[in-house]
């Protein structure tokens, strides 16, 4: 195995994929990460930026580290004892991993959709009103309008206007991601976590979720971690291409797949191997 | 020519494999026979007795007739107190061992004190009651029935509460973190909603357990002949009557015995098919 080149340095001014010659902004800046599981080191000496309103996939096979890295994010892993993250994550200027930092308004503006979904159990309504509830103190007709505008921009608004009451649980998988992001949009995050959101989807359903957050990088900056290179390469602006806990190679989606640089990214996009 | 299977290995199997089902057969038929049995001759035995006086009545003295009012007034009291103690007691209990205390040292030795509580004989139970309440007070009386009631009922209800909150899915644990949920509110809104269903089945199942239960009443309500609803007093039940009247010489109190005991019966089966019903609609 070729283990010569790291990882690729991007320069700030050069240019995003699509025609975007807007300036890059940093949202999240990850600067020296590493994550244990226990004892054992999950994440190896991480630096990498995620800009804002463009989206950054991570890919990688089975075990490199991207949900993890994914999960750093929103601190997920504080869920769970034994788990730990040493180093930077600084969003807008703030360090995440920091003492004393208020997980629950972090999470807030980092929202995260599953590879399940996983509506709660209670009305389709409810889903989005629940979240909005926990942080504004709005009126009904209010908290009306903003569970509208986060189904329709879930485009799931047509689909369920007449039974917004019925159990979120009973409708399609599909469906059920689509309330999902609402859920997270509806809770006016500025960075949207999408942890391999089609892997449990038929293709129909999956198309609608890329097309979803193609729409939502206009206001939000999004990551997504997929086994499907083809999903990468058709959301992303921008690819990580992790192995073995360390981020191998970082740049333009459309150069990644491209010119990549690094022998190991190369054999991974063309399915020499993961 | 190897495709096809050796004919002597193929029947062995085929006996084999028809002993086995009938032997499992057999043995399920042997074990649900006996229920069979105790059913039949409980309607057999006690629905002669069942009449309107029945619920009306108070137990009789020897030798006149009567009914069963005030030992299901006691029994209903005292079943509902334990609840009301032992319900709560019993969620956080299992809420702590299953959301909070997963990997402490404490909880494993919570969960064990529990599993052998759950396992207790009853007798136990009513002996360490009246010592600790019965005793001191003086006298028998309802609260004293009713506590130790509740002691059956909390570990039952820790149990199922602990397995239905351990069925919700860390997704959904993580679904409600991922919105900013503090983990209060993710419990309260989030886990005990998916896992309703599954902890009130164990309440149920509790009130069925505990409205049988003889020994732990004997050594704390004992019993009382009239009408009580004061429960700083001996209070009747329905077990504790049908033990009494069952072992009477007379006839009339025997009568009654089974016509309790049917009570209780089908009263634990309603409630085991409403468990089972709740647990299977979602």
């Amino acid at each position: 195995m070729d283990v010569s080149v790291k990882s690729v340095p991007l320069s700030v001014d050069m240019p995003a994929q699509a025609g975007s010659t807007a300036k890059l902004e940093e949202k999240i800046s990850i600067r020296n990460l590493e994550f244990f599981y226990g004892e054992s080191r999950a994440l190896k000496k991480i630096d990498l930026p995620l800009y804002a309103k463009k989206v950054t996939a991570f890919i990688g096979p089975s075990g490199c580290g991207k949900s993890t890295l994914l999960r750093v994010l929103n601190r997920m892993y504080d869920l769970y004892p034994g788990q730990r993250a040493t180093g930077e994550v600084v969003l807008d200027g703030e360090n995440l991993l920091a003492p004393g930092l208020d997980i629950n308004l972090l999470r807030a503006r980092v929202g995260m959709v599953f590879q399940k979904p996983t509506p709660f159990p209670m009305s389709i309504y409810e889903n989005i009103a629940f979240g909005i509830r926990l942080y504004e103190d709005l009126p009904k007709a209010e908290i009306d309008n903003r569970v509208e505008s986060a189904l329709r921009r879930a485009a799931l608004w047509e689909e369920v206007k007449d039974k917004l009451n019925a159990g979120g649980q009973a409708l399609s998988g599909g469906q059920q991601q689509r309330l999902c992001i609402a859920r997270t949009v509806a809770v006016r995050p500025e960075v949207i976590l999408f942890d391999e959101p089609c892997s449990a989807l038929d293709p129909i359903s999956t198309a609608k979720i890329e097309e979803l957050i193609d729409e939502l990088k206009q206001d939000y900056t999004i990551v997504i971690v997929t086994h499907n290179m083809q999903q990468a390469a058709r959301v992303s602006d921008f690819t990580t291409f992790m192995y073995l806990g360390e981020v191998v190679e970082f740049g333009p989606t459309a150069t990644i797949f491209t010119a990549p640089t690094d022998k190991r990214t190369q054999d991974y996009i063309t399915g020499r191997f993961g | 020519m190897s495709a096809l299977p050796n004919p002597a290995i193929y029947r062995s199997r085929f006996r084999r494999n028809r002993i086995a089902v009938t032997l499992g057969y057999a043995s399920a038929v042997f074990g649900v026979g006996w229920i069979a049995i105790i059913l039949a001759i409980l309607v057999y035995k006690g629905i002669g007795g069942l009449s309107l006086d029945v619920f009306t009545q108070m137990t009789p003295p020897p030798g006149s007739a009567g009914g069963l009012l005030n030992a299901i007034a006691g029994s209903a009291i005292m079943t509902v107190l334990a609840v009301l103690i032992g319900t709560p007691v019993g969620v956080l209990a299992g809420t702590y061992l299953s959301e909070f205390g997963k990997h402490d040292r404490i909880a494993a030795i919570v969960r064990f004190v529990n599993d052998i509580l759950l396992s207790a004989p009853s007798v136990v139970v009513g002996l360490f009651v009246y010592e600790i309440m019965v005793a001191p007070m003086g006298h028998f009386s309802g609260y004293a029935g009713a506590v130790a009631l509740a002691v059956i009922v909390i570990p039952v209800v820790v149990r199922t509460t602990e397995d239905m909150l351990n069925l919700v899915p860390d997704t959904m644990r993580e679904a409600a973190a991922s919105i900013g949920l503090p983990r209060s509110h993710m419990i309260i809104h989030i886990a005990y909603r998916a896992a309703r269903a599954g902890i009130v089945t164990g309440i149920l199942l509790a009130i069925a357990r505990v409205s049988g239960e003889t020994a732990p009443l004997l050594f704390t309500a004992l019993n009382n002949q009239f009408w009580s609803m004061n429960m700083n007093a001996p209070m009747p039940s329905l077990p504790v009557v049908i033990f009494q009247f069952a072992l009477s010489p007379y006839a009339e109190w025997q009568k009654l015995a089974w016509t309790g005991a049917l009570i209780i019966t089908v009263t634990v089966l309603g409630l085991s098919i409403l468990a089972r019903t709740l647990t299977h609609r979602r």
